[in-house]
């Protein structure tokens, strides 16, 4: 599959953000975090403009972006309209705990509901990301349980390690943070490695001679295509580009998303002070380096069946 | 709505296309083309049309594949459109209801005026059926010539799908799939016709005939004859080549 820079974008920032925001509702709603206007401000900020950049960068691929609004209707059917809506609802206790933190200086009490519901609704949110691509069988390697999990895991990864440097900017080192950051960055590898290994292991789902329904004769070939030049099936689902360098793109990956992340944050919790917020900062931006490759991989290594009609032989 | 259609109709319009007449002309495509870029979808935008890369919208597509080996090898060539799916995975993805399933005949079909391009359907159609409108910013497909089979101003010859009215050889049939009486229907169940990668559980409503298999003078089932050796043993031609072969040699 073609990976669109804008998707690309729009898949980390927003896991980023909605990470983010589950560890701060968690976090105000369970009184671990003190009352400081500016901590609200720049915590929520930070999350909410990833979330925003995200979704707004996610339109700019749409070929009629002034339409996105017609986009949360059918959530009946569409995951990627229950993502709409999700996204748009986490807007509304987000915005009354911001107005209420930035403020009022006021996280406890009723608001403390909408913290909870900031957090859960950011969870499914990105629970709908994942589904959008978990729910088409004709990429199998995005048809998998497992997508979801990614999705679900890779964002409270990156929300705790970015939480963790929030929170060492403003002088609250937190042992259980850490912690938590260094967990999840080992889960993020071992869920993301175990994705790699199904679908380099993955059995055929459709051959050129299911494609064709021509199987029974013997081996389908492709003789010729029905254009001379590049059509948008070519373009969209034929990329090829990434999968040649895909084990220097997934090395890459693991070094920058998940281990250098790691050992930024053991340090950081071992030092204090300064050198405390250098580690976590560094760790936070290594790891978005990281993302971009891991979402980059993502898109480029998914072979679509379609392909089978151009020259694939098995998918 | 993008759900698809609760109470369906029986009525199941769609083609059947029989790959042992079709000879690979492109007629069905070009006439596809023509006749859509002036239809319901108007215009399938070409870019760089005269230029070194072309690129533009098609609904239906023709391409060739070999099957088997040696003598058992035959080329088969392969018109590819939309298959009008009753479970149209396009159907459901789309956010916005653009993408609809008819539910008076089960034509599959884009809203133009809802479509935001989010080129979601064409992401889930194993099929490659829709094409994106790089111009206009929407999705595209084949919409069965909707614009065709119905036309009261058309003569009632005229109306069938425009790949269906243009090809020469007979390759390509028009009718209600969901009657089992109908002449589509019987050809289908005569023919033993097929689904396109039944494994993703769209449930087309196009089918596919398979090739004959071929048979010798007496209608015997076999492979292709083999053709004449290229260096014969004996007789005047055996001669010729080892003549030939050994005098001269500037290989």
């Amino acid at each position: 599959m073609n990976p669109a820079y804008s998707v690309i974008f729009f898949t980390t920032a927003s896991g980023l953000g909605y990470g983010l925001l589950v560890f701060i509702g968690v976090f105000a709603s369970l009184g671990l975090l003190p009352a400081d206007r500016w901590l609200g401000f720049w915590g929520l900020g930070l999350a909410l403009a990833a979330i925003t950049f995200g979704l707004l960068s996610s339109t700019f691929h749409l070929g009629r972006p002034e339409r996105a609004w017609r986009a949360v209707s059918q959530w009946r059917s569409s995951w990627l309209a229950r993502e709409g809506v999700l996204a748009l609802l986490t807007y509304v206790p987000a915005a009354v705990l911001g107005i209420a933190w930035v403020f009022y200086e006021q996280i406890s009490g009723s608001i403390a509901l909408a913290a909870i519901a900031v957090a859960v609704l950011s969870l499914v949110t990105v629970y709908c990301t994942g589904k959008i691509y978990a729910s088409l069988k004709t990429i199998p390697a995005w048809h998998q349980t497992i997508v979801p999990v990614n999705y679900v895991i890779l964002a409270l990864m990156t929300g705790a390690v970015w939480f963790l440097a929030l929170l060492n900017i403003f002088s609250l080192p937190s042992m259980q943070v850490s912690v938590m950051a260094v967990v999840l960055l080992v889960f993020g590898l071992a869920a993301k490695v175990r994705f790699w290994r199904q679908i380099d292991h993955a059995p055929v789902t459709s051959t050129s001679g299911t494609a064709t329904g021509l199987g029974d004769l013997g081996e389908v070939r492709l003789l010729e295509t029905p254009n001379t030049s590049a059509n948008y099936l070519n373009t969209e689902m034929g990329f090829k580009v990434a999968r040649k360098h895909a084990a220097k793109l997934r090395r890459i990956a693991i070094i920058f998303g998940f281990v250098l992340p790691a050992l930024l944050v053991i340090l950081a919790g071992l030092a204090s002070g300064v050198p405390a917020v250098l580690f976590s900062c560094l760790a936070a931006l290594l790891m978005m380096v990281g993302m971009v490759a891991e979402r980059w991989l993502f898109f480029a290594e998914a072979k679509h069946v379609v392909n089978l009609y151009y020259g694939e032989t098995t998918i | 709505m993008t759900s698809l259609p609760a109470n369906p109709s029986p009525t199941k319009l769609g083609l059947v296309i029989d790959l042992d007449i079709c000879v690979g002309c492109h007629a069905c495509a070009v006439n596809c083309k023509e006749w859509n870029t002036g239809g319901y979808h108007a215009p399938l935008t070409d870019s760089d049309p005269y230029g070194t890369d072309p690129t533009g919208v098609w609904f239906n597509r023709v391409h060739a594949f070999e099957v088997g080996e040696g003598h058992a090898g035959r080329t088969v060539h392969f018109p590819r459109s939309c298959l009008h799916c009753e479970d149209a995975p396009c159907v459901t993805v789309c956010p916005t209801g653009a993408s609809y399933k008819r539910t008076e005949d089960g034509i599959v079909l884009v809203d133009e005026d809802m479509c935001i391009g989010c080129k979601l359907c064409s992401w889930s159609c194993p099929y490659g059926a829709r094409e994106f409108d790089a111009d206009v910013g929407v999705m595209k497909k084949c919409t069965l010539c909707v614009d065709r089979i119905y036309n009261q101003n058309m003569e009632a010859v005229d109306r069938v799908p425009a790949c269906v009215a243009t090809c020469p050889a007979g390759a390509r049939h028009f009718g209600d799939l969901g009657d089992p009486a109908s002449d589509v229907s019987r050809l289908v169940a005569a023919r033993e016709g097929y689904d396109l990668m039944p494994e993703m559980q769209t449930r087309p409503t196009n089918k596919y005939l398979p090739p004959r298999p071929r048979r010798d003078e007496d209608g015997a089932i076999t492979s292709a004859t083999s053709l004449e050796d290229a260096s014969p043993e004996g007789g005047f031609l055996g001669w010729v080549d080892r003549l030939l072969s050994t005098t001269g040699d500037v290989r």
